[in-house]
This record gives structure tokens, C-alpha cells and sequence, in this order.
């Protein structure tokens, strides 16, 4: 629809465009900087403290130190097993659990659901959580922050809102075929949840890789440590010491850290683009819960 | 009369003739959910269990059972320990200051978006300012902590304005601005994606009815738009108010240190100190108990207000 603009409205777009575009810059600035200063030569990133649009200078060297230093690369692997196999027992406990709890005449199905939806108001707490952790057997196990977490009430809530809007006539015609239920959910129910499960592997994938506070409070090996703990350690707790040869005759503490961010960030920016398109698609599916 | 009374019979089948029938129909279900049932038994009933700890001297040795019972010892304690009374009046400041500034600035970072008729710009703008959220927490803390150091951008900056140089995460009185902004700076793109999805649920006829009606832009956003979006406004703003005492402690925990803790320390940070590295179980369990208890009555009074003024509510 073609509308006449009025002056005040063509100031307002003027404005809008700035203020959008100034807000984007900040956004994206400190990205920028951060990658500029991880290629940057220590000594002279020392002596400029100012905004970055280029390197100052041209160095690999915080790379290399990273690389050699086998901390980093351990916990990255860390953290994509439990990407892997996290993600994996998510999405599986989560399907079946909205599969049963959205599929008609279970009698049981109403007890379970208030028995799960009490936990998203009422939870045990820190201290009650980690004495059961301990109880368990699995303090000081990758196991702690995977199990823990197994099902999410708010996502399982989703999956089976999604679920729910399956057209019960295709699951009937299914049983008169003899269907059991695995064939049900895996032929018919899962094809046509498509989007939403995209959005859940997502939700839990995202939950995954940022976890930081559980894995310090439940595991104690350093080898067993997620990147997040590490990343911890180097960027807050400040001990890039390990990492920096003594030999070298300034500290390049810096520029180690930010190029810690740079490689432990990256691989979320490359995946990125390609998980765009299921944002919007996610907010929906999240609002028709309430 | 009697013929119809035995016919009724097989129509009101007995209870446990209910439950053979269902349980024989649905063994497999059953089976399928046994084990997400036992998931919540074991990560969260048998935690909820161990919270009688709260009323207790509880010591890990003896166990849940063989330690000494001491009634509401720790809730006494904590409510005339003055170090409570910060924590909870530094939550408060936070959660209120999360409230009246990230709150609506979503609503209007959403609405300013909305406006915006090119569409590739907006989508620029979209995927630039979603992206801050995609970066793990600790590296965002990670990142604040060096543009806030000495030398760090910030001061750069501050300084070209005249502002005197200072280590900011050291200031106790900085410590809620530079928590705040950086979550508007990591959230606002991804927290207007919600009601940039409500505005696309509004029917257009109510915006050219309005023009037709002589509506300007201003008036159509304040007619049309915003009591479209109301719906889910609400829905977000009694969310938010049931988590007004449960606010990030992850964030805290990444960004305090000793001389911000007087301003800086909130509730979960403290049950974490309290638990975690004092080892005092049972007060840091009865803090977080009290906690729990406050945001769901918060959760249960916001809910019951919108109910009552707007019909939107959770349940």
C-alpha cells in the first residue's frame, strides 16, 4: 500500500535509520575489537588502548600458544561430547515424553504432566541439588551436567503443544494399519514435527554449550572441565600464566585472551547464518504455550 | 424400571476395570514414560525432599536422617543477619532496574524496528543485533571485564569525554549500570523478537480502518499496535516478575569481586557463598527456600492481578 509520507513521519524514518544503524554498530563493534586484538603483536595491543580497526601489528603468536597448550583443545572436546550425547538423550527423552503425554485416552497422562509442571515452580535448590549429585555417584563425571538435565519442562511443554497439533485422524488410520506405537512416533508423529524439533535441538543445544556453573560446582578434574569452566578460568580468573612461555620478555596475556574468545566463539558465528531461519519459527512455537 | 437399571450398569464401568483397561491399551506408553518419570523422581522430587535440611544441623556425615532437628533456627538467623538485608535490597535494585529499563526497551526496540520499510536493512539489523545472545555468558563476562579494566575500551572512551580513569568493576556503585547495560546490550535484539512476532499476529484491517478514521502513525501505534501486543506483554511481564528475586547469579557470580561484593552480591550468589564455599548447608538451603518461596508468591500475586485487570494470564 502506497501512503504519502508527512514530513514528521520522513524525520522519524531519518532518525529510525540512524538509531538503528548506530545500535547495530554496537553490537557488532566489540566483536570487531576483540578479533582485531587477537591478531594484534602483544606489545604494541599494550600500548594502544584506544579503538581497534585493524590489528596493531600482525601476530599468530597468542594463536600458537593456544594451540600448544593442550587445555583449551581438551575442554572443546568436552564440550562437544556433551553437545553430542547431551542433545542426543534430550531429544529423545523429550519426544517420547510429549509423544505419551499428548496422545489420547492415557489415563495417567494428566497425574504426570501436574507432576512435571510442579518442578517448574518448585525445585530443590542449590545445596539439595549437589548433595543429590554427590549421592548419585556422580560428582566429578561428565555424567553431572548431562543427566541432570536430561528433560527440560518448559521445551518438553513445547514439543508436545507441537505435537498436540498433529491431526489425530492420521494416528487412527495408523492403528487400523496395525501400527504400534514406535512406528507411530517415528513415522508419523516425528516427520511432522519437524520445525519444532529443529527449534528444541536448538534450545538445548544453545543451553548445552553456554553451561558453565554446574560443571564448576559438580566437577573437580581439570581434564573433565567443559570449555565454558575453562574459558572461565583464562578470561575471569585471569590465569593465562600457563599458557604464556616465560621466556617471552612481555606479557602477552592480552592478546591470548582475546584470541581465547575468538576460537571459542567462532565455531557459534560460523553456525549462525545457517540457524536464522529458525528463530522466528522458535518464538512462535515458544508462544502459543502460555 | 428395573431392566434399565441393569442396562445402565456396563455404561459406568468400575474404576479398576478403568484402570486394567487403560494400562492394558497403553503398556507400551507407560513403559516409554517410566523413565522420564524416574528422571523427575530422581533430579528433582528426591532434591525437594532433601530441602528438610533447611530445618535441620545438617551434617553430610550423618546424613539427612541422623541430623539434629533445629525448627526454624536458620530462617530466624538469616532475617536478623544484616548481610541478608543487602542481598536482598541488591536483588531488588537489580530486578527493578531490569524491569522499568530491559523490559520496555524491548517493547520499543520492537516497535522501532517495525517501522523500518526497507526490508533488507531491517534484516540486517535483525541479524546483527541477534547475535550477542548467541555468545556464551562467560565470554561476554570475559569481554566486560576487559573493556572495563584500566586500559580497556571503556575508558578510552570515557576519557575523550573528560572522565577520569578507573578500574569500573572495581566500583561498588558501577557494578548495576554495567550489569544492566550489557544485558540490554546482549538481549534487546533477541528479546523484541517476540513481540515483532505478536505485531505480525495483528489484523491489518485495524490499521487501515484507523487510517480511514484520520489516525496518524503515532496515533495507529497507540491504538492499534500496542493493545494488539498487550496480550503477550503481559504474559512476558508476570513471567518476569515470578524470577524478580531469582535474578542471574551466573552473572554475578562471572563479575563480582571482593570490593563490589557490599553492592553486588544477590540472593543466589550469596546461597551459593554461603553453601558452597563456607559449607554451610543448611542456612544457604533455607536462603534459597525462602527465595523459591518469594518468587512463586510474586509469580501467583502478578498472575492474579492481570487476571483480574487485562484476562491474560498463565493459567
Amino acid at each position: 500500500m502506497m501512503r504519502k509520507r508527512t514530513n514528521g513521519q520522513r524525520a522519524f524514518a531519518v532518525f529510525n535509520t540512524l538509531f538503528m544503524s548506530l545500535f547495530a554498530i554496537i553490537c557488532l563493534y566489540p566483536m570487531l575489537h576483540v578479533i582485531c586484538g587477537s591478531f594484534s603483536e602483544p606489545h604494541l595491543l599494550a600500548s594502544n588502548d584506544g579503538l581497534l580497526l585493524k590489528p596493531a601489528g600482525f601476530s599468530l603468536e597468542a594463536y600458537e600458544a593456544i594451540f600448544s597448550n593442550n587445555v583449551i583443545v581438551n575442554g572443546y572436546a568436552n564440550t562437544l561430547f556433551v553437545l553430542i550425547v547431551g542433545t542426543s538423550i534430550n531429544m529423545i527423552l523429550t519426544i517420547v515424553a510429549a509423544y505419551v503425554l499428548s496422545s489420547k485416552d492415557v489415563f495417567w497422562k494428566f497425574p504426570i504432566m501436574m507432576m512435571i509442571v510442579i518442578t517448574m515452580y518448585f525445585q530443590g535448590g542449590m545445596i539439595p541439588d549437589y548433595l543429590n549429585i554427590r549421592r548419585l555417584g556422580l560428582y566429578n563425571s561428565i555424567w553431572s551436567v548431562i543427566l541432570p538435565v536430561a528433560v527440560n519442562s518448559f521445551n518438553l511443554i513445547i514439543m508436545r503443544t507441537g505435537f498436540e497439533s498433529i491431526p489425530n485422524s492420521l494416528l487412527e488410520s495408523a492403528d487400523l494399519d496395525g501400527a504400534n506405537d514406535f512406528h507411530k512416533l517415528l513415522n508419523i508423529v516425528v516427520p511432522l514435527a519437524k520445525p519444532t524439533i529443529a527449534v528444541i535441538i536448538l534450545y538445548y543445544g544453545v543451553a548445552h554449550w553456554n553451561s558453565w556453573f554446574t560443571a564448576s560446582i559438580y566437577i573437580s578434574d581439570k581434564g573433565k572441565m567443559p570449555l565454558q569452566v575453562i574459558l572461565r578460568e583464562i578470561l575471569i580468573l585471569n590465569s593465562t600464566d600457563s599458557m604464556s612461555r616465560s621466556d617471552s620478555s612481555y606479557n602477552i596475556g592480552e592478546t591470548i585472551k582475546y584470541s581465547t574468545i575468538v576460537v571459542s566463539t567462532l565455531p557459534i558465528l560460523c553456525i549462525y547464518p545457517f540457524l536464522q531461519k529458525y528463530f522466528a519459527n522458535g518464538v512462535m512455537v515458544g508462544a502459543v504455550k502460555g | 424400571m428395573e431392566k434399565s437399571i441393569t442396562l445402565n450398569k456396563p455404561l459406568k464401568p468400575k474404576l479398576s476395570k478403568i484402570l486394567k483397561d487403560d494400562f492394558r491399551r497403553n503398556k507400551v506408553k507407560y513403559a516409554m514414560i517410566s523413565v522420564i518419570v524416574l528422571y523427575y523422581i530422581l533430579f528433582y522430587y528426591v532434591p525437594m525432599y532433601g530441602t528438610i535440611i533447611a530445618f535441620q544441623d545438617f551434617v553430610p556425615r550423618k546424613g539427612i536422617m541422623g541430623s539434629n532437628w533445629v525448627g526454624f533456627k536458620h530462617f530466624i538467623n538469616f532475617f536478623n543477619d544484616l548481610s541478608f538485608w543487602k542481598v536482598l535490597k541488591n536483588t531488588l535494585t537489580l530486578s527493578f532496574l531490569d524491569l522499568c529499563i530491559c523490559f520496555p526497551s524491548a517493547i520499543l526496540f520492537a516497535l522501532f524496528l517495525n517501522e523500518i520499510r526497507c526490508r533488507t536493512f531491517k534484516k540486517t539489523v535483525q541479524t546483527i543485533t541477534y547475535l550477542p545472545h548467541f555468545i556464551s555468558l562467560v565470554v561476554i563476562c570475559g569481554m566486560i571485564k576487559e573493556f572495563c579494566g584500566y586500559n580497556g575500551l571503556f575508558n578510552y572512551i570515557g576519557s575523550f569525554f573528560g572522565a577520569e580513569r578507573v578500574s569500573m568493576l572495581q566500583q561498588p556503585n558501577m557494578f548495576k549500570w554495567i550489569f544492566i547495560f550489557s544485558k540490554i546490550w546482549q538481549e534487546l535484539g533477541w528479546s523484541s523478537i517476540i513481540y515483532l512476532a505478536a505485531f505480525s499476529g495483528i489484523n491489518e484491517e485495524l490499521y487501515e480502518a484507523a487510517e480511514i478514521d484520520g489516525a496518524g502513525r503515532i496515533r495507529q501505534t497507540l491504538v492499534v499496535t500496542l493493545p494488539g501486543i498487550l496480550p503477550t506483554v503481559v504474559i512476558m511481564l508476570v513471567l518476569r516478575i515470578g524470577q524478580i528475586l531469582g535474578i542471574g547469579h551466573e552473572k554475578v557470580l562471572l563479575l563480582y569481586n571482593p570490593a563490589t561484593y557490599e553492592k553486588a552480591d544477590v540472593i543466589m550468589s550469596f546461597v551459593f557463598r554461603k553453601g558452597l564455599e563456607e559449607f554451610n548447608w543448611s542456612y544457604s538451603t533455607a536462603v534459597n527456600m525462602f527465595n523459591s518461596i518469594a518468587n512463586f508468591t510474586f509469580l501467583i500475586l502478578a498472575n492474579t492481578a492481570s487476571k483480574k485487570l487485562t484476562e491474560s494470564s498463565l493459567w
